[in-house]
């Protein structure tokens, strides 16, 4: 059984629905920046349905409403209340097309504002990996180069040079220099760490929250370290025990 | 099959073309078949350094478009057996080398040559990108300051992910640190950075150190490259550096200052 590098199970997940009530995407999109000002932690990197019941536009650009979507750093994964001559196009720009659960289903019609925001359960079915295993990288990164460990740890045998990014969704180990930026728990994991063997980088960011590399303890410099987030704040500790 | 060794930096004036000149011209002295081939289309001045600008008929970009062939094209070296030199073009832009043009005029002269020596342009456009793209080994010239190094460093990184070896999967290009105008007492004073630190950032394998030389300007100014002054300090690093090329050991000299000891630890293996 556990030979099998993937495995299906059915699973349902909360995610925002997000009401489109008009097709002038660039009304929406200052409705949403706002929206997004006021919980930017929320909305970082958020995954997101969008509900086109309303839209009577036989000709509406879903290319143009994901790269929308994309640009105000939301993950757009799905459609719901699409009309059948909406799916293809919708499908097409890479939207996933999902029925809501009847009791959320209706849309309300007296509503003022253009956009509406609501909690449903969507199930959708997707596969859950038993543990990503970390992805561990035997080389220097070099000015320039940029590496993302997407959903897991990123271990680096190797420098990261000054002006090279790693990114990763789990926590960062370098066993070498950080000399770069160095970007962990990029989706929102409050627990993600990075260690490096010598600190030195240009910057450091746990979910968001950030050093950059004035801000960083001066007797850290190129020695050994941990940083992490206790909780809206970042933390430099010694790797010893 | 001919070595390609393309000469490159990133950063622009630190002598990648009196380097390919002094490089070319050791390996030929050497005896080996050698031809150097100007990727600077368009500023176009290894020929100027070798003295030959005066033979310029036709030129790289030429031979790309058919336009004339390779007997028609390099020109001959009268001091040294065996080395040649492709000229760039001066009335062209880097846009005319394409990777189909470049890869036709290396795979010819690979048939006859030993080696190849690419002086690429400064930058990491077309020009540059084409130089290297088809490298076996890279020589990384840097001068000991801080943006040199972190161009170097931005080089390495597109040797290791954007060269025809990263992008087939083959062995990697083969990576050298060629310090140049290197000046002992500046490095004291704490004005440029020293070997080691240069080697610590860049963590590859150095293959010479070139000191800062009134003896460069001379042989520009005669059209002579720099290796054949023997007598002068940059000549004999220079010569110093075709032994290792030629994985030879010999000790550095002209880093006054460094002890000994200290530079083979580090370096000497
Ligand atoms: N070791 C040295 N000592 C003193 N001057 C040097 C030395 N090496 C190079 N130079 C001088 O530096 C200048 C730039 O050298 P060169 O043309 O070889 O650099 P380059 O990297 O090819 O430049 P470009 O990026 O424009 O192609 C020239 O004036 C040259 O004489
Ligand atoms: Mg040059």
């Amino acid at each position: 059984m556990s030979d099998s590098p993937i495995e299906f199970k059915g699973s349902a997940f909360t995610l925002s629905v997000l009401y489109m009530k008009s097709s002038d995407l660039e009304a929406v999109k200052q409705q949403l920046a706002i929206k997004i000002k006021q919980a930017p932690q929320f909305f970082n990197m958020a995954p997101l349905v969008i509900n086109v019941a309303r839209l009577n536009d036989p000709a509406f650009d879903f290319a143009a409403l994901k790269a929308m979507l994309t640009s105000l750093q939301l993950i757009p994964v799905g459609i719901s209340g699409a009309s059948d001559e909406q799916k293809g196009p919708a499908k097409a720009a890479g939207f996933a097309c999902l029925s809501e659960s009847k009791t959320a289903n209706t849309v309300p019609e007296q509503e003022h504002t253009q956009i509406r925001y609501e909690r449903v359960e969507v199930p959708v079915e997707v596969e859950v990996p038993v543990q990503k295993p970390s992805q561990v990288l035997r080389q220097n990164l070099r000015s320039g180069q940029q590496f993302y460990a997407r959903d897991s740890d990123l271990v680096i045998i190797g420098t990261v040079s000054n002006g090279a990014e790693v990114i990763a969704d789990g926590s960062i180990h370098i066993y070498g220099s950080l000399r770069g930026r160095a970007i962990a728990g990029a989706k929102g994991d409050d627990s993600a760490k990075i260690f490096a063997q010598k600190i030195e980088a240009e910057l450091v960011s746990i979910n968001g929250h950030y050093w950059t590399s004035e801000q960083i303890d001066k007797s850290f410099y190129k020695s050994p370290g941990c940083i992490a987030l206790d909780g809206d704040k970042l933390t430099l500790t010694k790797l010893e025990v | 099959m001919a070595r390609i060794i393309v000469v490159t930096s990133g950063k622009g004036g630190v002598g990648k073309t009196t380097s390919s000149a002094a490089i070319g011209t050791g390996l030929a002295l050497k005896g080996h078949k050698t031809v150097i081939v100007d990727f600077d289309v368009g500023l176009r001045n290894l020929d100027l350094i070798m003295g030959v600008e005066r033979r310029v008929v036709y030129d790289f970009v030429n031979v790309i478009n058919g336009e004339s062939n390779l007997n028609q094209t390099l020109i001959k070296d009268k001091r040294v057996e065996g080395l040649y030199i492709l000229p760039a073009s001066q009335t062209r832009d880097k846009e005319a080398l394409t990777k189909e043009g470049v890869q036709k005029v290396l795979d010819e002269l690979s048939e006859t040559f030993d080696y190849i020596i690419c002086d690429s342009p400064a930058g990491i456009e077309q020009g540059a990108l084409m130089a290297l793209y088809f490298a076996d080994e890279a020589i990384v010239v840097t001068n000991p300051e801080v943006s040199s190094v972190r161009d170097s460093d931005r080089i390495l990184g597109i040797l290791a992910s954007r060269s025809k070896r990263a992008e087939e999967g083959l062995e990697p290009v083969k990576e050298h640190l060629l310090l140049t105008r290197y000046n002992p007492e500046r490095v004291e004073r704490g004005d440029m950075l020293s070997v080691e630190d240069v080697c610590e950032i860049l963590a590859i394998k150095m293959i010479g150190v070139i000191p800062e030389s009134q003896a460069v300007l001379r042989a520009s100014n005669v059209g002579e490259p720099v290796i054949l002054d023997e007598n002068s300090d940059a000549g004999q690093a220079y010569l110093d550096t075709i032994e290792r090329l030629m994985g030879n050991e010999v000790e550095y000299r002209f880093l006054s200052g460094e002890k000994k000891g200290l530079f083979k630890r580090l370096f000497g293996g």
